[in-house]
């Protein structure tokens, strides 16, 4: 176990290197020159001009640009935007916020997505069975997008019972846009567990544990649900990272100054570091909870054996 | 045997599965021959209603992007009037006027055009390269296979709304219809890749292609006629699932303000427009919104019912 968790971490590290590359690169080639946009209206001496491209490595070739940004990141130096903010500066303002998003979709997309899931899989093709299979279908079609505007006009505008733009009221401001950016992988933890549920409950086991006499409670319980969340549990694991980066959308409609929108406004105002940094610690989560997944599938799994 | 015995037979049958797994409802065996996956599944498709709603949705879709005329009951999107903006929808006008005073219904039917030429564009590209390198790597394997399936992974970690909003303020594609359906692409063709690689590496050691190669066929000829037809199922699900998803994201990169841009006509940016009226003109949203989940709606349902079709281990 301990050196497939070390063979997998050394394989994430050229994964985190090209990624970061792959952004570095892009946002390298962007058009425009940032420095004289940073002067506004009033252009800057060209001596000024000089001195700042110098300053930020504007001058070097790319792959120069990038193991020097690389050398200061290893140091913890993320580096600073053109106003001479510290891009960490920025991210530890902003990374609480996403968090919260994420950790209040990821519970609202495990408690309501299993029960659902239960409820169908114990009975299969019966009413709430189709119902989950339906609504489950609907939602996944329903963009994001749409949907936030849906909730947005419905439930905090008509009805009024959510705030409709940013986090003034604590934890509540965080339930709209979280069941928001839950939705779709709610409906597909609902389907994931259906399916895992449906078939356990046709498996050996759970007939040998209904022959000896448990109540159905205790054997939907302790044996069939047991099981059937391997799979889910893992699926949960892996969409926190998604569900970080897929942010932008939600933090975006209902106005939170998350990490998303944070990259959101440097991808418009140029500024390369921001965006380098936040996308690779973005890239940074995703792997890694990747890999927890895969250790977990170890863990929660004895039939697996990774050697 | 009575009919109505055999009726209660099947149905004891039934029942009893349910309950023990012991007996699955009895198979037809009197049919006269083996049907084809095909076939077979076509026959599954034909009673599935999902399926049946989806293809009308989707042909209706694609009818509004091929000829918006008929849709647009005669309004030019472009015909505007300063003194009907923000107008309720009415019996003449059924989606109202917008800000400048357009038709929105003719806007919102004539933003169906973009939406499906980016669909559709972008999911060619994503199966070009998604069955190109996919066969190339599981077919040949060694180092090309690794540091390939390595360059995946890297794409893979970026996410993928995140990485086309880089490209595409980039700039290097520029903004048109054709640089968003290639950003979409660029970090979308992982999954098709993945597909491919899986299916061929699965068939790749079987013998009926031992035997193809015995016989002397081509390298190219063993993969093209006996190793990707096998991929076609799963690669046609997930293409129509995909054309669903890129029509979805298409819509929020115009609306982050990196998609299309003004003049042109999308349903992105007709949310994007709207959204600051919201509280006073609910239906500038709400109607471009309707119709884009409509449409996304139309594919993914196609996709669910084809893959529920063509895989046997699903059905119940």
């Amino acid at each position: 176990m301990g050196r497939y968790v070390a063979r997998r971490l050394l394989l994430t590290i050229p994964v985190l290197l090209g990624a970061s590359f792959l952004i570095f690169a892009m946002v390298y080639a962007l058009p425009g020159d940032p420095i004289r946009a940073l002067g506004g209206d009033r252009p800057l001496s060209p001596a000024v001009v000089a001195q700042l491209r110098e300053e930020f490595n504007l001058n070097d070739p790319l792959v120069v640009q990038y193991v020097k940004y690389l050398g200061d990141l290893i140091q913890g130096d993320l580096g600073t935007d053109f106003r001479g903010r510290e891009v960490l500066d920025t991210i530890s303002q902003r990374l609480p916020v996403t968090i919260k998003l994420t950790v209040v979709a990821i519970l609202i997309e495990t408690v309501i997505g299993i029960v659902a899931g239960v409820l169908a899989g114990i009975r299969r093709n019966g009413f709430l069975d189709n119902l989950v299979l339906v609504s489950s279908t609907i939602v996944v079609s329903v963009p994001i997008l749409v949907l936030a505007f849906v909730g947005q006009y419905v439930l905090g505008l008509q009805f009024g019972w959510f705030p409709v733009s940013g986090i003034n009221e604590g934890w509540y401001s965080y339930l709209l846009p979280g069941l928001v950016l839950a939705a779709g992988s709610l409906a597909y933890v609902a389907r994931l567990t259906r399916t895992s549920v449906a078939e356990n409950m046709r498996a050996d086991y759970v007939r040998t544990a209904r022959a000896k006499g448990l109540p159905r409670r205790t054997v939907i319980l302790r044996h069939t649900l047991r099981n059937s969340l391997i799979p889910v549990v893992t699926f949960i694991g892996a969409d926190i990272g998604t569900l970080m980066g897929g942010a932008i959308v939600t933090e975006s409609v209902f106005n939170l100054p998350g990490v998303g929108r944070a990259i959101f406004d440097s991808v418009r105002a140029q500024e390369g570091a921001v965006v380098v940094g936040i996308v690779t610690l973005l890239v940074f989560f995703f792997v890694f909870f990747n890999l927890v997944v895969d250790v977990l599938y170890a863990v929660l799994d004895p039939r697996i054996r990774y050697d | 045997m009575t009919d109505q015995q055999q009726a209660d037979l099947l149905h004891d049958e039934v029942e009893a599965g349910t309950t023990t797994g012991l007996a699955s409802p009895s198979v037809d065996v009197t049919k006269e021959r083996q049907n084809s996956l095909w076939s077979d599944a076509w026959g599954h498709l034909k009673r599935n209603p999902l399926f049946w709603i989806g293809a009308v949705l989707g042909l209706v879709f694609l009818l509004m992007a091929i000829v918006p005329q008929v849709f647009a009951r005669g309004a030019d999107p472009r015909a505007c009037n300063l003194s009907n903006s923000q107008q309720k929808p009415s019996a003449e006008h059924w989606f109202g006027f917008d800000q400048q005073g357009c038709d929105y219904l003719a806007n919102v039917v004539y933003g169906a055009r973009n939406s499906l030429i980016i669909g559709l564009l972008a999911v060619l590209v994503i199966l070009v390269l998604g069955l190109l390198v996919g066969a190339v790597t599981g077919f040949y394997g060694g180092l090309l296979d690794s540091l390939l399936s390595r360059l995946t992974d890297i794409f893979y970690a970026v996410p993928f709304i995140l990485g086309a909003i880089v490209v595409l303020r980039s700039g290097f594609l520029g903004r048109g219809v054709a640089a968003v359906a290639v950003a979409l692409a660029i970090f979308g063709w992982m999954t098709a890749m993945r597909l491919v690689r899986s299916q061929v590496i699965a068939v790749k050691s079987s013998d009926y292609v031992a035997a193809a190669r015995a016989m002397g066929a081509s390298n190219g000829r063993i993969l093209i006629r006996h190793i990707l037809p096998n991929a076609v199922a799963p690669v046609l699900v997930y293409t129509t699932i995909t054309i669903g998803v890129l029509i979805a994201a298409e819509a929020t990169l115009t609306y982050l303000g990196v998609g299309l841009q003004r003049p042109a006509i999308s349903w992105g940016l007709q949310i994007s427009a709207g959204q600051s009226l919201l509280r006073t003109s609910p239906h500038l949203v709400l109607f471009p919104s309707i119709i884009l989940t409509l449409t996304v709606m139309a594919f993914i349902m196609m996709g669910d019912a084809l893959r529920d079709a063509l895989d046997p281990r699903q059905r119940a």
